[in-house]
């Protein structure tokens, strides 16, 4: 029982991996044109925006105004730990008092 | 970038280390849950301990979580990780600029830090003029022991752990990926690739299992982004 756990385990270790070194391996082989430096340059964007749009979608109206307001503080002060207390602590009020 | 040097200095692991300390706090909330689930799910301490030291990565372990019946669908769960972790392929590939000076050991020591929080920090501050790759490293190693050490603190507090939405924890990941992109935003160029990423990201996660929608919506989003500069 315990082997098998710990042999799934390894196999999600070894899968993993794969993935987080394998994109590098691949295009360090492809010897990227202009083009595709284009595109790498727009993946984090592209990466990040997906990663929040479906959860701003299915945010309630408390999340929203805290959204709201990450957002702006975030544009405003560029400072990634203001902004995330700033957005706990706006959630928290909206979620308290609406 | 091509052509500058990058460098990869302790200096630089602990500049990482230090601005990923913010993101610590997300990660623990998340690893908290992670632990007391996984205890309830009946792993043993040293299972989830493992499979946080050596998997490290928070929404697949998460998922494995349903599928952790004995007998045991090792094929299932392997491949279910597989999936949900293949946005990390774009992820390492968009690091190329950056890592294509460093020697093989430092590249592939540095990727098993890859996570979608350090990593989106280090293209923030890459693109930002950062020039030293061992920011990946740095951040990756603060965000692992956060992980490891909420995975065991979750675990052995069970469910006397409190609720993260009591404290607003739960949005903390969002918080904190809103307050990257507001950094990222390099002027109107962004505006489509984004909007294409950010339509089909939303779609995909109403029609499809998973994390597809990060990896379509990603490559959406950036296909979009180098057609539209076709000269």
């Amino acid at each position: 029982m315990l082997t098998n756990s710990i042999l799934t385990i390894l196999g999600m270790a070894l899968v993993t991996y794969a993935t987080r070194a394998g994109g590098l391996w691949f295009i360090e082989r492809v010897k990227p044109t202009p083009r595709v430096e284009k595109w790498l340059r727009h993946i984090p964007g592209a990466i990040l925006v997906s990663i929040v749009a479906p959860m701003i979608v299915k945010s309630d109206s408390a999340e929203l105004i805290a959204v709201t307001a990450t957002v702006i503080v975030g544009i405003a002060t560029k400072n990634v730990l203001l902004t995330m207390l700033v957005g706990i602590g706006v959630v928290l009020l909206a979620r308290n008092f609406i | 970038m091509s052509g500058e040097h990058i460098a990869f200095t302790i200096k630089g692991a602990l500049t990482g280390a230090q601005r990923a300390l913010p993101l610590a706090l997300s990660v623990f909330a998340y690893g908290s849950v992670f632990g007391v689930l996984a205890r309830q799910t009946g792993m043993s301490a040293v299972e989830a301990i493992s499979m946080s030291g050596f998997v490290n990565a928070g929404s697949a372990q998460l998922v494995v979580l349903d599928l952790w019946n004995f007998p045991l669908p090792a094929f299932t769960i392997i491949l279910t990780t597989l999936i949900i972790n293949l946005r990390h392929l774009l992820m390492g590939a968009a690091l190329q600029p950056w890592f294509s000076q460093l020697s093989t050991p430092r590249k592939y020591l540095s990727a098993f830090f890859i996570g979608d929080e350090n990593w989106a920090l280090s293209m923030r501050e890459f693109q930002q003029g950062q020039r030293d790759a061992a920011f990946l490293l740095g951040s990756g190693l603060m965000l692992f022991i956060a992980w490891l050490a909420s995975t065991a603190t979750g675990y052995a507090m069970g469910a006397g752990v409190s609720d993260p939405a009591r404290w607003g924890l739960d949005f903390a990941f969002l918080a904190v990926f809103l307050a990257l992109i507001a950094g990222m935003w390099r002027g109107k160029s962004d505006m489509l690739p984004w909007a294409v990423a950010a339509g089909v990201a939303i779609l995909a996660s109403h029609w499809l299992p998973g994390k597809w929608y990060i990896v379509l919506g990603g490559l959406a989003g950036s296909a979009a982004g180098a057609m539209r500069h076709a000269d």
